[in-house]
């Protein structure tokens, strides 16, 4: 008997897992026919959520939890089980912009320290407050592009303006000069560079190496009364994942992503990013960037409760939330590491062994303790070298200037 | 109360206005979601703002509705979180309200109720648009095929659409696509 399930998503490159499944049969094997509902904003995918249109969403993490805690609009009990990959963005400014920054685009994105410095630099020198597009103020590109502008003294809320578009519209407003720059998933980015309008400036990646992106959310009450149609979800994206990491399969993922029903732009631009092959100004030779975005090795759809909190941190950080041990403890239980394990408990994920962990620790590749198959973590350090506590969060968030 | 809809398509914006007015609200002003449309909408200050749920450009609205300073009162949305049965309209409908803080729920409800009807008939407007544009090509497709019947074949208009019928049924097709591949083939063979 097969099961319905409608699941909301964005125009964006990590929507892979999700279409894969689809496409690639993944679902039906496990008796699931997905109706992927293609969204333009992230505030109606919130709303298809909330109130039941769809009954998951390929969502921002950060989004999740802000709902969650009553940030955005309607406060709703989020759960994101599972997480649909790691990094996978980019900031990008105006040429006109970037020409105030280091000459070589690719030493630009290795130094990000350097560059954000630069960065500071060029902002007295430019006409206006530089206006950077970010997609949502509760995204990973808005908490990157924060924690990454502070590094140098920057203030995001008083030195740039942050303005909210969706994914979709940047290309169109950079050309027309309403935005000066701006951080999205790709393919966005590269689409802007490859217009001759804009150049690189930061990798997600570079900023913080493992960065939570996109999770999988649900209505806590649905996950809670649907526990067997969410676990045969979470076993097909499992298996899904595992497929759009492979290299052999990338040209295919690029193909299906490139379809108008998903990100509707041409496949060789996608497979770049899937590729971590970055061309950061037309015309230049690519950088390689290898985990420009993960989808499934290194347990990256394990919903780590610290990155929860990372998030928690930085929302206390720039003043959207009133930091409580209570809030704490609600953003925490966005993520549910619990089902996860539930769900892949017969599979050969490899599973760790912890729910915890210090984020932005690891150096070089770490075997970890794990209940079974081998898991190695790779590097996930931030940039400035800071390491997070989840347990000491009053201590970290201490140590910032802003 | 100060009613602005942020739409594009005219006509719909249109259909919503008119509806609106009928029924006696008259400070109503429509805002295309692009350029310095949040400006706009800040110096107007409005009582309730209504806009397609799928538009792109809702984040951008809502970001300026956390952030700003120059609205007098915080707007936000569906207010009543007690009208389950409202909301779902809305969303079904693809509507989305945004109502500021402090204004009655029996006032924005019957505002809210007519945007939800207006959306329904303007998008069974543009349904019955499109079957009728189906329909009239469809007519034209199956007018050439009984030409071409009536002239190959020798057969009276109605023999000839009797036969575009049967066959239609005989292989579980519409007449329009049998008409179709008949004028194609026809073509093939070298035209009328």
């Amino acid at each position: 008997m097969t099961t319905n399930l409608r699941i909301a998503f964005l125009p964006l490159n990590d929507v892979a897992v999700l279409a894969a499944a689809r496409e690639r049969g993944f679902a039906e094997e496990e008796g699931l026919s997905l109706d992927l509902v293609r969204t333009t904003s992230w505030a109606t995918l919130r709303d298809r959520l909330v109130y039941g249109q769809v009954q998951a969403a390929h969502m921002l993490a950060p989004l999740a939890v802000a709902v969650t805690l009553g940030l955005s609009q309607q406060p709703a009990a989020l759960a994101a089980p599972f997480k649909l990959g790691v990094n996978g963005n980019m900031l990008v400014m105006a040429k006109d912009f970037a020409a105030a920054l280091a000459p070589d685009p690719a030493a630009r994105l290795a130094d990000p320290l350097g560059t954000a410095h630069d960065f500071a630099a060029a902002i007295g020198l430019w006409r206006r407050k530089p206006i950077i597009g970010v997609v949502h103020r509760f995204s990973s590109h808005a908490l990157m592009l924060r924690y990454w502008l502070a590094s140098a003294g920057i203030d995001p809320d008083r030195d740039v303006v942050l303005r909210v578009l969706p994914p979709s519209l940047t290309v169109e407003a950079i050309h027309a000069g309403e935005i000066d720059g701006f951080i999205a998933g790709e393919p966005w980015g590269s689409a802007a560079i490859d217009s001759g309008r804009a150049e690189a400036v930061a990798i997600g990646t570079r900023i913080w190496q493992r960065g939570v992106e996109k999770v999988l959310a649900f209505r806590e009450t649905w996950l809670e009364e649907n526990p067997e149609t969410t676990d045969r979800l979470l076993r097909a994206l499992a298996r899904a994942a595992v497929w759009c990491d492979e290299p052999g399969n990338r040209e295919a993922l690029a193909d299906i992503l490139a379809d108008a029903r998903y990100v509707g732009q041409p496949s060789d631009l996608i497979l770049r990013a899937l590729t971590g092959t970055i061309v950061p100004r037309a015309g230049d030779v690519a950088v390689s960037s290898p985990d420009f975005v993960l989808f499934s090795r290194e347990a990256t759809s394990f919903p780590w409760r610290s990155q929860a909190l990372w998030i928690y941190s930085q929302l206390v950080r720039w003043n959207m939330v009133e930091p409580s041990a209570q809030t704490e403890a609600k953003a925490a239980a966005v993520f549910r590491p619990d089902i996860y394990r539930r769900a892949l408990a017969g599979s050969d994920q490899p599973m760790p062994g912890a729910s915890m962990k210090l984020e932005g620790a690891v150096e070089t590749p770490l075997g970890v303790g794990s209940r079974k198959g081998d898991l190695m973590l790779g590097p996930d350090r931030f940039f400035d070298g800071r390491i997070f506590d989840p347990e000491r969060i009053e201590d970290y968030l201490a140590g910032f200037v802003r | 109360m100060r009613i602005v809809i942020i739409d594009d398509s005219g006509l719909r914006a249109t259909v919503l206005e008119e509806g609106l007015r009928d029924a006696g609200y008259d400070d109503i002003h429509i805002v295309p979601p692009r350029g310095a449309f949040v400006a706009r909408l800040e110096r107007m200050a409005p009582d309730v703002v209504l806009m397609d749920l799928g538009s792109p450009s809702r984040d951008t609205l809502e970001e300026m509705l956390t952030v700003s300073r120059a609205l007098a009162r915080p707007i936000a949305m569906f207010v009543d979180q007690s009208d389950e049965a409202m909301i779902g309209a809305a969303i079904d409908a693809g509507v989305s309200a945004y109502v500021v803080d402090g204004l009655r729920k029996e006032r924005v409800k019957p505002v809210l109720e007519l945007a939800v009807r207006r959306f329904n008939a303007f998008s069974r407007m543009q349904t019955e648009l499109e079957e009728a544009r189906t329909a009239l090509a469809d007519r034209k497709v199956i007018d050439r095929a009984k030409s071409i019947l009536m002239n190959q074949r020798a057969l009276s208009e109605q023999d000839a659409y009797a036969l575009l019928r049967s066959t239609a049924m005989n292989q579980g097709k519409k007449i329009a696509d049998v008409a179709q591949a008949l004028i194609t083939a026809s073509d093939l063979l070298g035209g009328i």
